[in-house]
């Protein structure tokens, strides 16, 4: 057989029905991860056709997008932005109860960001496919798994036959060759990819992330990268598994043990790409030579080092985006002051997300009037960073430590900014408003983030760094 | 389930040039809290049309015009980009568009888009030029021909899924498609697992 991809391995594992002119290939979906959402309208579909899930044991729901940060009150009352949020909320519960599916409820200590607990619960695993009615879902592909967001209509597809109709996409490799400088992360590779290929690069393609410096990455890092393929355009986006996927996932509570262990790591090792596999489009990036990232525009694509000066616009969009967020052209970036930090969301809010963050921020304080967010990607998190005391570390500097959400990074639930701020954030989209109306977004890591947050503008990690 | 049948949709046309118009612009995020499809076309580009107050600005092109007469938007390029949302082609549905014409449209929008009726059009840039000039004019687009046509003979031809073309021509949505399969998918189920 010819050599094949990560990407055609799991894909060929996955096909019920195989793609013809007329019809795309029905998928089989391993694991369905459902949130508040985007989910209501599928559960609408499947009362009015008279449906059942067909597998509520493949299916798993959390709460996080409309979920608060801040605690109940007196009377256990949490604070819901608005009584449609609670409705949501209630809404998933009452939906989960009814078809049997399992769900990190409010006050679950597994609860978190869905593209945090499935990891962390070990249900996001090498060789699966995974779908989530969320545009994040690439995350889960920095398992090896072949993850990809759906819309509602397909949330109502897989709840009724557990799975998707989806042509294959083409295949793209991208290459980070050489190693990491100190201070550069996976959200700067990610950043610094989108900005080479384009939001738009990756559209139509199924992205495998490669090379040594990938291969030296976390599995928190590799997750970042993974996390922002949907920003350069593509809905998949993945890494071979290895040693280290393998010990990450090894002994989690929904992992497999035992011989099913051992099956499962003799199979996981055949998925690596084979030497010699072809790929429709190869993008070689090197990596020794990345600097911190951010974001000036309002695309992601908009990206630049953290100590370059602002380009001036050229096109009538980089026009418009220049005009939004009132960066002066031919400046440091670092002469823009911030009003707001996030540190948080299915990008950046990790363990090792907040340990960046908080080496930065040890035995320094937050600039005066910079409110600064610090929200655990899950309540495991949340715990795991308390036992090391990194939460007194954001504390102490004057940040405020949250539950568990979403947050500011879609800014549903209250926590947003206001008309006119610049907000730093670890998280994935700097569109117009998505932070809240007319805020003015910057997306960074979170040792970026931090150092911003101490200084009061856009500030170097790198000077924070022994 | 069955949906409108599309074949052919002739009318005016409202332009927005910009392009990575992303879903969190055509229905910001605090409008997601919904737990229905209906209603969410009075919220479609929200802050686009309306001022901090909730005041109608009346400045957007998608204001002060019966919206039964304009069912064609064409946007700038990558269009629809960003989150997953399918409440952005139901708000565009809903608002009353039929149709959205670009050079690029992003990959999820474009597969939601089709599930609810809203037929995406991805035209050559010389075309797409062409039509960011038409605002007001009319369009025809031909689902069965894959054509675009306006003015003076412009005609452009289209590429869709079949599949989703198949549907909209027949006005059945693609769940009946996959539940006709689940005899495959026990198959599988029963031999994979
Ligand atoms: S953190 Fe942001 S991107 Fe991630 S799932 Fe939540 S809203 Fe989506």
């Amino acid at each position: 057989m010819a050599p094949q991809s990560l990407f055609d391995k799991l894909w060929r594992r996955h096909v019920v029905v195989e793609e013809t002119r007329e019809r795309p290939a029905v998928l089989y979906v391993d694991l369905h991860l459902i949130h508040e959402v985007t989910s209501p309208q599928a559960f609408t579909v499947l009362r009015e056709r008279g449906l059942s899930v067909h597998r509520p044991d493949l299916t798993f729901a959390t709460l996080d997008h409309s979920t608060p940060t801040l605690p109940a009150d007196e009377q256990g009352r949490l604070p819901y932005a608005t009584a449609q949020a609670a409705a949501q909320v209630e809404t998933l519960i009452g939906n989960c109860e009814e078809y049997n599916i399992p769900l990190l409820d409010m006050g679950d200590p597994r609860r978190g960001i869905v593209h945090v607990v499935g990891p962390e619960l070990g249900l996001t695993q090498p060789g699966k496919t995974i779908v989530c009615g969320d545009s994040h879902t690439s995350t889960h592909g920095a398992f090896g798994a072949l993850a990809f967001g759906i819309g509602t209509t397909e949330v109502g597809h897989v709840l009724a036959t557990q799975c998707v109709f989806q042509r294959k996409p083409k295949s793209m490799r991208v290459t980070f060759d050489g190693v990491l400088p100190k201070g550069v992360s996976a959200k700067d590779i990610a950043l610094a990819m989108i900005a080479e290929i384009g939001a738009d690069g990756g559209q139509g393609h199924a992205i495998e992330f490669a090379g040594e410096a990938v291969r030296a990455l976390s599995m928190e890092g590799r997750m970042t990268l993974c996390n922002m393929s949907i920003e350069a355009g593509a809905r998949f986006g993945m890494v071979a598994p290895d040693d280290k996927t393998f010990d990450w996932v090894a002994g989690r509570d929904l992992a497999p043990s035992g011989a099913a262990w051992e099956a499962a790591l003799a199979d996981w090792r055949d998925l690596p790409t084979d030497e010699g596999a072809e790929f429709d489009r190869e993008v070689t990036i090197n990596a020794a030579t990345l600097r911190p990232m951010i974001t000036y525009g309002v695309s992601p694509d908009a990206a630049a080092s953290v100590d370059a000066l602002a380009p001036a616009p050229e096109t009538a969009a980089e026009r418009h985006a220049a005009d939004y967020m009132k960066f002066d052209a031919d400046k440091p970036f670092s002469e823009n002051l911030v009003n707001r930090v996030f540190i948080g969301s299915c990008t950046n809010s990790r363990l090792s997300d907040l340990r960046a963050a908080a080496a930065v921020m040890k035995g320094r304080k937050v600039k005066d009037g910079v409110v600064t967010l610090v929200v655990p990607g899950s309540e495991a998190i949340k715990q795991a960073a308390e036992a090391e005391n990194l939460h007194a570390v954001f504390l102490e500097a004057g940040a405020e430590w949250r539950l568990p959400g979403c947050s500011m990074c879609i800014a549903m639930n209250g926590d947003k900014g206001k008309p006119g701020e610049l907000v730093v954030s670890t998280s994935n989209r700097n569109f117009i408003g998505r932070q809240g109306k007319g805020v003015r977004t910057v997306l960074a890591s979170p040792a970026t983030a931090a150092a911003s947050a101490i200084e009061g503008r856009i500030a170097d990690p790198r000077a924070y760094l022994k | 389930m069955t949906l409108n049948p599309f074949h052919k949709l002739t009318s005016k046309t409202i332009v927005l040039p910009q392009e990575n118009i992303d879903t969190d612009q055509i229905i910001p995020a605090r409008f997601l809290t919904t737990t229905s499809r209906e209603g969410l076309g009075a919220s479609v580009f929200y802050d686009w049309r309306y001022t901090e107050t909730g005041a109608l600005r009346n400045a957007s092109p998608l204001d002060g015009f019966a919206p039964e007469e304009f069912k064609i938007l064409v946007g700038g390029a990558n269009f629809g980009c960003g989150s997953s949302r399918e409440h952005a082609p139901w708000a565009l549905v809903d608002f009353g568009f039929r149709a959205v014409i670009s050079s690029d449209i992003a990959d999820i929008f474009k597969s939601n888009a089709l599930k609810n009726g809203l037929l995406p059009v991805v035209v050559d840039r010389k075309t797409h030029n062409e039509l960011l000039r038409t605002s007001g004019e009319t369009v025809t687009i031909d689902l069965e021909r894959q054509t675009v046509s306006f003015g003076d003979g412009w005609n452009a031809v289209f590429e869709v899924e079949p599949f989703a073309r198949r549907c909209l021509l027949d006005g059945v949505d693609s769940l009946g498609a996959l539940l006709s399969h689940m005899p495959d998918i026990r198959e599988f189920e029963e031999r994979v697992r």
